[in-house]
Formats: structure tokens, sequence, C-alpha cells
């Protein structure tokens, strides 16, 4: 039924579509997932201008470029920009513009909630980095250990850094509560838990990592707060406080946050890595579960990030043996993406490149975790550089090329349109010589000693060339993303027409157009199989091998109505109720004045609030953007009839 | 494949509109899930800070139990009256809930005050938020309590506004069995910290 003749011309955007008062207001998954798409990519690129003044700073012994207070401020934001602003969003850009289409649903579970996380997101990314024009930017880390960070309260700058992360968190919270609604609950028929790619088991293990890890922070981060600003004692350590609590709260989220970034880029590369080799994910079941186990055990090895703090030797035993043992399920999933490699019909896309990238780049960094385990290592490689190119190999390595890797593998489905292969493959070569030119040194300086988070280092320590080194590679990294951005805005214009299935890819997203109108699927798909679209496209013949059929079959289930159709309607309640927020937030920073502030905040928020449960999900149907390809498309679903009092 | 659907009577019978009360009620759950690593970290903390006194006043000569137990008396008690209200929604009869629904939000209400009147006879007695780390910690504990109680207050008289101006529906907005489990759930979580912060510290 969804056979689509082919497609010379992508399509305008549907009437109502345009103008930023379209984006502010807009409910639909998609739009919302791409405006956390390109937010991440703003941050990171002014995450990646933050790195690049850093390594400037250290590109010559006692460099002078930054004076160690705008040192402090930048490898602080810099750390916070890239987990909370980069990573995270970017993550969370995929997951709501695919959840639904892998799904075969029509919109995440809320999505007028959907909308309020990104517009909270946004509020605290503004918060943050507000505080550079207001005082300067945080500067005490992005862990923000106290009691360095409940110092010094004549400056503001750590209080934006509690306000802004709480803020974050409170987006991370109802994003997270509304992908588990819709994983659990509004999946296509058919779809049982265990047909579900495995990009959204991955979705539903970090939201339930979130939801049970970012409270800890919260608590440690009102705790700073109040100790900044009403006189608490929490980590005055000069009346009894125990500074190790912060550091217990911060780690009990910050260890699961690891997997919270790593685990999308996971889900990624077992969807990317099927396709271009033509098989199906070797050993599905324990990739999922061992997506799982990682979520449980990241719960259980927080304190390997403490055992320079004397624990004691029970506790560090035990968290060693924890963290020794979670690289089991992690070792269990590269195996699988090898075996799933194995004897395909490789096809080197850049998609597919990044993908591969991601699991030699991820194998360093994680093996190199592995050494932290060893708690007298560990205490070596502590606060050293070697701990810095771990960590960039997981995150830069692991999620950032998983991401690339799901950008070029996504964007036609999004676009309508390819990226260039060509400027991507230069891309890909090019970052991936410059990340490894930046942060392979980084381990051996790290071994010769050389602490993190020091502004300046003096020469004949041997430090000298390694330094020089890394940051060329940072500069050839910046070359890189210049191209990526290049490549974009070409592709914009010119990029080829990419048709609804350029991949042949094997999962539902592909089975209705690029891009996907508002309502995703035409009728909703019965699913069979795990790989339903690839089923509907291929069989096999009596010998057992893979025979394409002449058109696609597959089931999709009628509309009852097709006539009318509501999606859910536009609202400016969300935003407004993020804005609200933001004003507490900007209030609370300036009290006891910003006291009136954060009470006209927490009005507007209440307003907010309240118009939002007051209004329907769906105002009176309107007819459904025409397209022109599909007359029958006007026959999207219907959402429940609204049961009035 | 086309046969499946036909042996299903031509997929008319395969719902594609998921419960939203159940889709809503699961969202609730793991909120719920997460606010109680919450309240766990903010009890932590204060095991960890009960004997830090610094010379102030401690659990034993502060704490009146009679009187906390008598307004954790009244707090179990409105989620009775919550029950009824919930019950009186299934029953559709309008005129009930809304009693039922102002009596739970009196009765959060008397706790709260109950909460406001104890901060302040413990002030007198020496024990301000900045006096101990103990006293830091119990009263951030007991307060982020008390607020989740005032928003219960506030969800419970909009509960009531919306049920009287006829805009109270199910399956979007707020709704009683929502509002009912987070109400609960805040009764809960006092039990705890009554049996923790309070009993076990005398």
């Amino acid at each position: 039924m969804a056979t689509v003749a082919e497609v010379t011309e992508v399509h305008a955007p549907a009437p109502g579509h345009k103008g930023l008062w379209s984006w502010i207001t807009t409910v639909d998954h998609k739009r919302i997932g791409i405006l956390y798409l390109w937010s991440a990519l703003l941050f990171f690129i002014v995450g990646g201008i933050e790195a690049l003044l850093i390594r400037l700073q250290l590109f010559t012994p006692n460099g002078e470029i930054l004076s160690a207070d705008a040192y402090n401020q930048l490898f602080t934001m810099h750390g916070t920009t890239m987990v909370f602003l980069v990573v995270m969003p970017l993550a969370s850009g995929f997951v709501n513009y695919l959840l639904p289409l892998l799904l075969g649903a029509r919109d995440v579970a809320f999505p007028r909630l959907n909308a309020f996380s990104y517009w909270v997101f946004f509020v605290g990314g503004v918060l943050l980095y507000s505080s550079f024009i207001l005082g300067g930017s945080p500067d005490g880390g992005w862990f923000g250990y106290a009691p360095l960070s409940t110092q010094v309260p004549e400056y503001v700058r750590m209080d934006f850094w509690a306000v802004g992360l709480l803020t974050l968190g409170v987006a991370s919270i109802a994003s997270s509560a509304n992908f588990i609604a819709t994983i659990l609950t509004m999946r296509a028929p058919g779809m049982t838990l265990m047909r579900m790619p495995v990009f959204v088991w991955m979705t539903l293990v970090i939201s339930f990592l979130l939801l049970f890890s970012l409270p800890t922070i919260t608590v440690g981060l009102f705790q700073v707060f109040f100790d900044r600003n009403f006189g608490t004692l929490f980590y005055e350590t000069a009346a009894g406080a125990d500074p190790l609590l912060w550091q217990h709260l911060f780690w009990l989220f910050g260890h699961p946050e690891v997997y919270v970034l790593i685990l999308p880029a996971m889900g990624i590369v077992s969807e990317i890595l099927p396709v271009f080799s033509r098989k199906p994910l070797f050993g599905y079941s324990f990739v999922v579960f061992s997506g799982i186990a990682i979520g449980f055990m990241g719960f259980g090895v927080w304190s390997h990030h403490m055992f320079t703090s004397g624990m004691g030797p029970v506790a560090e035993a035990g968290f060693a043996i924890s963290t020794m043992m979670i690289a089991v399920p992690t070792g269990i999933k590269i195996f699988n993406w090898i075996g799933t490699t194995w004897g395909g019909r490789i096809r080197l896309t850049t998609p597919m490149l990044y993908a591969l990238a991601f699991i030699a780049m991820f194998v360093i960094g994680g093996l190199s975790g592995v050494t932290h385990s060893i708690v007298p290592a560990d205490t070596q490689q502590h606060d050293s550089y070697y701990v810095v190119a771990h960590f960039h190999y997981v995150l830069f390595g692991g999620a950032i090329l998983g991401l690339f890797a799901g950008i070029y593998y996504w964007y036609p489905k999004m676009s309508g349109r390819m990226l260039s292969e060509r400027l991507g493959k230069w891309q890909f070569w090019i970052t991936l010589i410059g990340f490894n030119l930046t942060f392979l040194p980084m381990h051996m300086l790290g071994l010769n000693g050389m602490p993190r988070r020091t502004y300046r280092y003096d020469e004949n320590l041997g430090f000298d060339l390694w330094n020089a080194v890394a940051t060329i590679g940072g500069f050839v990294i910046a070359l890189g993303v210049l191209l990526f951005v290049i490549n974009v805005i070409w592709s914009r214009r010119h990029g080829e027409i990419a048709g609804d299935d350029p991949w042949d890819a094997r999962t539902l997203e592909w089975a209705t157009s690029s891009p996907p109108p508002e309502h995703n699927f035409d009728q909703v798909p019965l699913v069979h199989s795990r790989d339903d679209f690839w089923h509907r496209k291929y069989t096999l013949d009596a010998e057992g091998f893979l025979q394409q059929r002449d058109e696609p079959v597959g089931d999709w289930i009628p509309e009852a109505d097709p006539e009318h159709i509501h999606m859910p309607s536009p609202s400016y309640y969300p935003a407004l109720t993020a804005l609200g927020m933001g004003i507490v937030g900007y209030g609370v920073l300036y009290q006891p004045a910003g006291f009136i502030v954060a009470a006209i905040g927490a009005l507007v928020l209440m307003w907010g609030a309240f118009g939002w449960s007051m209004e329907p999900v769906t105002r009176t149907p309107e007819p459904m953007a025409h397209d022109d390809r599909h007359p029958e498309l006007e026959a999207a679903a219907a959402t429940e009839e609204v049961e009035s009092e | 494949m086309t046969d499946l659907v036909t042996a299903e009577g031509h997929g008319e019978h395969i719902s594609t509109h998921p419960d939203m009360n159940v889709v809503r009620k699961t969202a609730m759950w793991v909120f719920l899930g997460s606010e109680c690593i919450f309240f766990g970290s903010l009890i932590a903390t204060f095991l960890l800070y009960r004997t830090e006194t610094r010379g102030g006043p401690t659990a034993k000569e502060l704490f009146d139990i009679p009187f906390t137990s008598a307004s954790s008396f009244i707090l179990l008690m409105s989620s009775l009256t919550m029950v009824l209200a919930h019950n009186a929604r299934e029953r559709r009869d309008p005129r009930q809930l809304r009693i039922w629904l102002l009596a739970t939000a009196l009765l959060g209400s008397t706790f709260l005050a109950g909460q406001a009147f104890e901060f302040t006879e413990f002030a007198h007695e020496g024990l301000k938020l900045t006096t101990s780390p103990f006293a830091s910690s119990f009263y951030v504990a007991t307060g982020f309590h008390g607020a989740h109680v005032a928003v219960g207050v506030l969800m419970l008289l909009a509960l009531l506004f919306m049920s009287m101006s006829g805009r109270l529906r199910t399956g979007e907005g707020m709704n009683v069995e929502l509002v009912g489990l987070y109400w609960h759930f805040v009764d809960v979580v006092w039990i705890v910290i009554f049996t923790v912060v309070y009993l076990l510290q005398v």
C-alpha cells in the first residue's frame, strides 16, 4: 500500500509550518527533534571553540593566551556543554525524531510535554551561557566538587552552574518519562518488545538511567545552591560536614550518565551496521540484554571515580570488581557488532565508516577505562591527562562518532536530501585522524605525569611535544567539523533527492516518505517480525537465497475514519511554562531582590501549566496538510476521541 | 502476509490507539520512581548528618513525637479522602467528588500548617537552617516534602476548579487518578520520613 512512486522533488513544508511562531508552538516530535539537533550542533561548535582555546593555551609551555581564571571558566564550560548541551540533546534529537517512526506510532505519548522538555533544555542552555556576560561563567569544573563549588560566594558563577543543571535536569526527567511511556504503550500492533529496533531498546535503558540517576545530582545541586545562598552547612567541613557526600551524590548520577551518553550511539551503530552489511544484527537479544545489563551495572560502579578519596580497601575492592565486570556486557556488544559485519556484503558509505570507527575507537577507550578499575594504577592515573585521553576516546571516539554516523544515516529521512558522500568521507577521515592526533598523545602526557585542569606547564618537563601535537590535532578536528557544516549547507540545496529508502534499510522509518508527513504513516503498520520493513521488501527463495520481492508487501491497518484526522494542535503553553521556569532561575540567582523576579516567574510558570491543563489536546480537526503524492494520505489516524464531561 | 489481516477480520479489531489512561499512568509511575531516589538522597543526607549538631539542639531535645504523630495521622487520612474522591469519580458522582477533593486539600493544608508551626517552634528553640549540618539536612528534607504536599494541594484545587467548570476530562490534562497517584506517593514518603527522620532519632 505504501509503495511510493519515484520521488523527484522534496515536497514543501505543510502549510502553517513556516515561521518562528510555528517552531515555538510545535508539538510535532519530528520538528522538536530537529530543534534539538540544531541546538546541539550549535552548542557543539561553541564547546569546540572553547576546546580550541584550551588547546591554544597549552600549545606551548607557559602559554600566555588565557589567564588561569579564563582557563577555569573554559574547561568548566567545555565539559558542561559537551555533556549536557551536546551529546545528550543530540541523542534526544534522534530519539525524538525517530522513536515514533521506529515504533510505527504517530507521535510520542505526550507531545506537549515533549515540547516543554525542549524549551526547558533551551532555557537551561541560555541560563548557562548568559553567565559569560553576567560576571563570568562557572569555573569549578563540570563535576563542581564541593566544597570548592560552595566557596567564593561573591561570584554567582557556580550558582549559574547549579541553576542551569537543575533546569536541564527537569527537561531530562520529563523526556525520560515521556519516552518510557511511548515505548511501553504506543508501539504499533505486532511490535513486541523483542521486535523493537535496538535503538529503541537503548532509549528505554537511558530513560530509566536518567530517571533514577538525575535525582541524586538534583539533591546535590540544591545543597550546593543552598550552601552558597542560604547558609546551610551541607559542605561546610569546619561545621562537621563531609565533602565526600557531594562526590557520592555526583557520581551516583555521573556514572550512569556516562552510559546515558554512550548507549544512544551504541543503538545507532546497531541500526547502521546491519543495513550496510546486508545482514540482520548478530545476536539481537545479546545486544539488547547487554544494554540492559550495562544499565543495571552502571549504578554499581560510581565510586571508581573516587579511588583516591580514601574510602577504604573494602569499598575500593568492591567497586574495582564491579568496574571490571561492566566491561563484559560492553565486550559482548563489540563482538556482536563484529559478528554482524562478518561475511556481510559491506557497503562503505559514510555512516558505515563512522559506525566502524566507532567500534575501533570505543574499544581503545573502553580498554583504557578498564585500566582504571585497578586501584593502584588508577591512583597514578587519577587527575592526569590519561583520564582525559580515556574519556575523550569514549565520548568523542564513541558517542560523537556514533552520533555522526546517525546524522549521515538519517539526514536523508529528515530532510529528503542526501548529504554529499564525497565531502562526508573527507570529513570522516579528517575527523578520525584529527581525533587520534589530539587524544592519543594525551595517554603519554598523562602517564608522564601531566595533571589535568592546570592552565600552564613548565618547559623541560617532557610535555612540550605531545601538547603541540594534540593542539594541531584539535585544529584538524575543527577542519572536519567545518567540512560537515559545509556539507549540510550545500546539501540543503544541492543534495541528491533521497527518496523514501535510500539505504535499502530494515526498519519502519524508511517505509514512509522523506521527510515523513506530520502523521508519520498513512496507515499504521502491522508488524510481523524484527526488521519488519526488510521482510516487506525481501523474501527467501526455495534454496534459502535472498530474493527481492517485485513489490513490497506488508500489512497496514486501515483507518476507521480516514476523513477526520486530528493530530495534536500546536500549543504555546509548553514554551510559556519553560519561560516561567527560566525567569524563576534568573530570579533566584540574584536574591534577595531577585525573589520578586522569581515570584513573577512562578506566576508565569503556573499560568503556563494551568493553561496547558485546560487546553484540549486537539482542537477542532482541521484539514490535513495536503500531500500531492498521496491523496489518500489525508487519511491519517485520529487520536482518541476526547471524552468530555 | 495479507492473509493475516483477513484472518483477523481486516484488522478492524486491532486498535492502533493506546488507552491514554494507561499511557499517562505509566509516565506517572516512572516519575514517582524517580522521586523515590530524590527523597532517598535527601534522607541519606539527613542520616549522614543526624548527629552533627555542632552544639545546637539535637533531635532528642527537639522532636515532639505526639504532635508530629497527630499531623502524620492527618496526612494519612487525606489518602483516604483521596481514595473516596477517586471512587466518586468512578461512580460519576461530581458532588461527592468535589467534597472529597476539597477534604483532601484541606487535610493537606492542615498538615502544612502543622509543619509551619513545628518549624517555628524549632527555630524558637534555637534550630535555625544554618545552625548545624543536622539542622540544614532536617529542614531541607522535610521542607522538600512539604513543598511536594503544597504542589499536591494546588493540583487538588485545580481539579476542583476543573470539575466545577466542567473541564475535567479523562485521557488528557490533569485527572483525579494521576493526582491521586501523586498524592498517595507523597503520603508514603512521609511514612518513611516520619519513621527514619523522627522516630528513629529520639
